[in-house]
């Protein structure tokens, strides 16, 4: 356990950033298929006939690809406890195929529960850039992480 | 939502948007995918968490709010059109807020979803359209919440 970041390895106005995650057709298709099919996130033709122009990935889609940015990039090498959410996400922009991600995360705050002092709360702000440095999302939420040396 | 205009969207209206069951499966198979956090992939290392159990990632618990959202409003619009009713376009959504894990969702847990909007107002900006707010939850079988969000969602108004 002891290679795993602890919450005491999180400094206020620290900052990383991890990619990149391809945004595929197919991969788009696929997620709105199961969780959100609506025309424009399923068919080329209905995406470029929508508002947004062109197939694009559904939004709910676009926060689990920032999130797999977010585990591979380092809560999985952190002593993680989960979340308790995010207080805003705004999508900024459509993801499209060919868009290759990445996540950017600032500490914006952080305390030990007063509950639980085994566990840090890192208030982080996110966001999620295309290979054109264009904002698509951004986002404020907790990360949560073990403080070191507390059962 | 529900095939309804900005108009006929009336604050306090409670909606129920159907049940959705997490199976260890497909909890698996979405954290494979976009969670890969060893108490979302394993029952093993779920029961040595803190969380005490396998359990679904938050986001396979949106994921399904939102698939039972689109299949309640492409319900409604099948039989509104079936009524002869006109439509109104799908809007899109600027994001969501005040997002809240309350519980974990565990292995054949079933969830159901409830939206309610909370207020609404026409948009300077975008004269067909008024912005919808909100209180979508998710409830588990044992009738405790499990998440909740505020939804925002651009309505079509049916006079400009």
């Amino acid at each position: 356990m002891s290679h795993l970041l602890h919450y005491e390895d999180y400094a206020l106005g620290q900052s990383g950033e991890h990619g990149d995650y391809e945004v595929t057709a197919d991969e788009i298709k696929d997620f709105a298929r199961r969780w959100d099919p609506q025309p424009f996130h399923l068919d080329e033709e209905a995406g470029r006939a929508s508002l947004m122009g062109a197939l694009c990935a559904s939004g709910w889609h676009v926060c689990a690809m920032m999130n797999r940015l977010m585990v591979d990039g380092y809560v999985n090498h952190s002593a993680s406890m989960g979340s308790f959410g995010l207080s805003e996400v705004r999508w900024l922009k459509p993801v499209f195929p060919g868009d290759r991600l990445s996540l950017r995360w600032t500490v914006t705050d952080r305390r030990i529960s007063s509950r639980r002092p085994e566990m840090g709360i890192l208030t982080m702000h996110f966001e999620l850039l295309d290979h054109k440095r264009e904002v698509k999302l951004t986002s404020d939420g907790v990360n949560l992480f073990r403080v070191r040396g507390v059962k | 939502m529900k095939g309804r205009w900005y108009e006929e969207m009336a604050v306090g209206e409670g909606l129920e948007l159907g049940d959705f069951r997490f199976s260890a499966e497909d909890i698996i198979a979405f954290a494979r995918l976009y969670d890969p956090q060893p108490f979302h992939l394993d029952e093993e290392a779920g029961r040595k968490s803190h969380f005490g159990g396998l359990c679904a990632s938050g986001w396979h618990t949106l994921a399904a709010f939102m698939k039972c959202f689109a299949a309640s409003d492409q319900a409604a619009r099948a039989e509104l059109a079936d009524e002869g009713k006109a439509l109104p376009p799908v809007g899109p959504s600027p994001g969501f807020a005040d997002l809240k894990w309350m519980r974990p969702v565990y292995v054949d847990d079933t969830i159901s979803y409830r939206s309610s909007v909370t207020s609404k107002r026409e948009l300077a900006s975008r004269p067909g359209w008024g912005l919808v707010f909100f209180h979508n939850e998710g409830i588990n079988q044992k009738g405790e919440p499990v998440i909740s969000f505020t939804g925002k969602l651009l309505v079509a108004r049916r006079t400009k």
